[in-house]
């Protein structure tokens, strides 16, 4: 824990020593990344299971939470808290569906959810705004404090996920983690000792779920304007990225994840032309010589609490 | 009349169908080999459709010749994928070398943007300027085309897979990996050469499908996770399966894009969900999969 006290005191410094606009905007969209990483890490780590469908999860706390405050004026908090409660109860009723599937199906069947609901954004245009996106979100306001500038979100999108971090590390390390640990270790044996694995693999999707929702809205209500083209299969495929080039079922290894593969877009844009081939390779680098993860590297042992 | 453009939409969806069934059955031989999801498997295609461009077009070579040297780059370019990377990971997980095709499927984008640019390019047809018409039916030859020669693909990899040593080869390591190499069976090549036919089967579908969709360096991901879902659909890594998929898939969305076309997607992968909620093996899938 005194590691996770350490990397609090970091975020809350960084806007002292950065003052650019830009780089703020990177780094709370490194927490937005890592809100959702986080989730699905416990997720892919523990029950052994990928979804590629979780920008639709990000679309639908996004796309909520906005039109539910543009078309009725509710305060965004509210509207996302609805959004919140709709989306978590659909991945919920979902999850009991689809994680009886295993393997390349359920890779084939969450990347389905989310190519339908992309092109529903894309098609529904009366009401999204189609491709040419939902423009006029209202920020979220404390009475006359708007979290209306990067500075203030950057601190508002790092509480959340802090608050969030800390939580399941606390989880983690209890009960829940042991039990977890044990479906991945053997799923019969678990089963045998009467431990609902269904319901353990339904449960950490539908949290996954809630997380990307949530980092979906915080999204929505930061940047006030939204497209499909941020929730497509692309998104989905990044994010389960980051968890494994941090290190799955580690959720240092989604941060770390989270904050190599944010910026490095931006990063490499500096070879312009080329940038895709060289993330392309940074990525299959990575994968082949580190396969645990770079929490593997060499802050494991410093990490561990 | 309306019978009429109902065929018109039949016919496209066909062959769309022949297309989706191809790069399922190199998702399949993939799969069957080492159990690994390829993602790269739709860049094959757009590769090579645009070799067979650059010979065809900017070289002025014979039809034949764009044939043969799309399908030999493209498999050339799958058997590097397993020998050059992923035979080196350090971790044979399967997730781990699935994300591997996902960096290997970026990186060919990348490298196909530099080499062709980011314009659409549409190949010349095989028959050029004649339309067949049957009364008031009309039809694009090329149609015809990708159906007949994706059947004659069919019927040859039938015929590898049952009589040659290959073939055989290829199928016993499907069955049993462990027994295969005890009976002297080089496991290793022959997982390559499963690479090398997928790239194969990927360039051929480029070359068919060229002349009547316009392709661009993006355009591998949707056509790819189209043989995907086709894969799926019939049953993961079974021969039958990828045919009935595929061309299940294919006429799906023929009759999605006559009802209503902006939401022929739509309709198709909420097909595709809801047969795997009844049958979550896929329709010839077996609980123990069937493999090829």
């Amino acid at each position: 824990m005194k590691a996770f006290w350490f990397f609090t005191l970091f975020i809350l410094l960084i806007p002292f020593v950065v003052h650019n606009p830009y780089y703020l905007n990177v780094l709370a969209f490194v927490g937005l990344y890592f809100l959702v990483t986080m989730g699905l890490s416990v997720f892919i780590g523990y029950a052994g299971q990928i979804s590629l469908g979780h920008g639709a999860f990000y679309a639908f706390g996004a796309y909520g939470s906005a039109l539910l405050s543009i078309y009725t004026g509710w305060d965004p908090w509210l509207a996302t808290f609805l959004a919140l409660v709709f989306t978590t109860l659909g991945a919920w009723f979902l999850g009991f569906f689809i994680l009886r599937l295993r393997g390349h199906y359920l890779v084939m069947a969450t990347l389905a959810v989310n190519l339908i609901v992309y092109f529903l954004l894309v098609e529904m245009e009366e009401i999204t705004g189609g491709v040419s996106g939902l423009p006029g979100i209202t920020p979220y306001c404390i009475f006359s404090y708007c979290f209306d500038s990067d500075r203030r979100n950057f601190y508002l999108i790092w509480a959340v996920a802090l608050f969030f971090f800390w939580g399941l590390l606390r989880l983690l390390s209890g009960r829940i983690g042991r039990e977890l640990k044990a479906i991945k270790a053997s799923e019969q044996a678990v089963r045998a000792l009467g431990i609902p694995v269904l319901r353990y693999k339904v449960a950490t999707f539908t949290f996954s779920a809630f997380l990307a929702a949530l980092a979906g809205a915080l999204y929505a209500h930061y940047l006030t304007f939204i497209s499909p083209k941020s929730f497509d299969i692309f998104y989905s495929v990044e994010v389960v990225t980051m968890v494994l080039v941090g290190g799955a079922g580690s959720l240092w290894g989604a941060l770390l994840g989270s904050f190599f593969l944010t910026p490095l877009p931006q990063v490499l844009s500096f070879f312009e032309e080329y940038k895709d081939i060289f993330y392309g390779a940074i990525l299959m680098l990575i994968l082949i010589f580190c396969p645990e993860g770079m929490v593997s590297l060499k802050l494991r042992r410093f990490l561990r609490r | 009349m309306d019978f009429l453009i109902l065929a018109q939409f039949l016919l496209a969806g066909l062959s769309a169908g022949a297309v989706y069934a191809l790069i399922a059955l190199g998702f399949g031989v993939v799969h069957n080999a080492t159990g690994i999801v390829n993602f790269a498997q739709g860049d094959f295609l757009v590769i090579g459709a645009f070799v067979a461009y650059t010979l065809l077009v900017s070289w002025g070579m014979p039809y034949w010749v764009g044939f043969l040297g799309a399908v030999l780059v493209s498999s050339l370019v799958g058997l590097f994928l397993e020998r050059g990377i992923l035979s080196r990971a350090r971790s044979k997980e399967v997730l781990l070398l699935v994300f591997i095709t996902v960096g290997a499927s970026i990186f060919l984008r990348g490298l196909i943007k530099e080499i062709w640019g980011k314009r659409p390019l549409i190949l010349p047809p095989v028959e050029q300027g004649s339309e067949i018409t049957l009364g008031p039916f009309r039809m694009d030859p090329q149609y015809l085309w990708i159906i007949g020669v994706a059947v004659l693909a069919f019927a040859l990899l039938h015929f590898f897979f049952r009589y040659t040593m290959w073939g055989k080869a290829m199928r016993a390591v499907a069955a049993d990996r462990e027994a295969a190499a005890l009976m002297g069976i080089p496991v290793p090549w022959v997982v390559a050469g499963s690479f090398a036919l997928a790239g194969a089967l990927g360039g051929l579908a480029g070359v068919l499908v060229g002349p009547v969709w316009p392709l661009s360096f993006e355009s591998g991901v949707h056509i790819g996770l189209k043989g995907f879902a086709a894969a799926v659909l019939g049953g993961y890594g079974s021969f039958g399966g990828a045919l009935l998929g595929g061309f299940l898939l294919g006429l799906l969305e023929g009759i999605g894009a006559y009802l209503v076309s902006s939401y022929k997607n739509i309709i198709a992968y909420g097909i595709l969900l809801l047969v795997l909620l009844v049958r979550p093996q896929g329709l010839l899938g077996r609980e123990t999969e069937e493999r090829l």
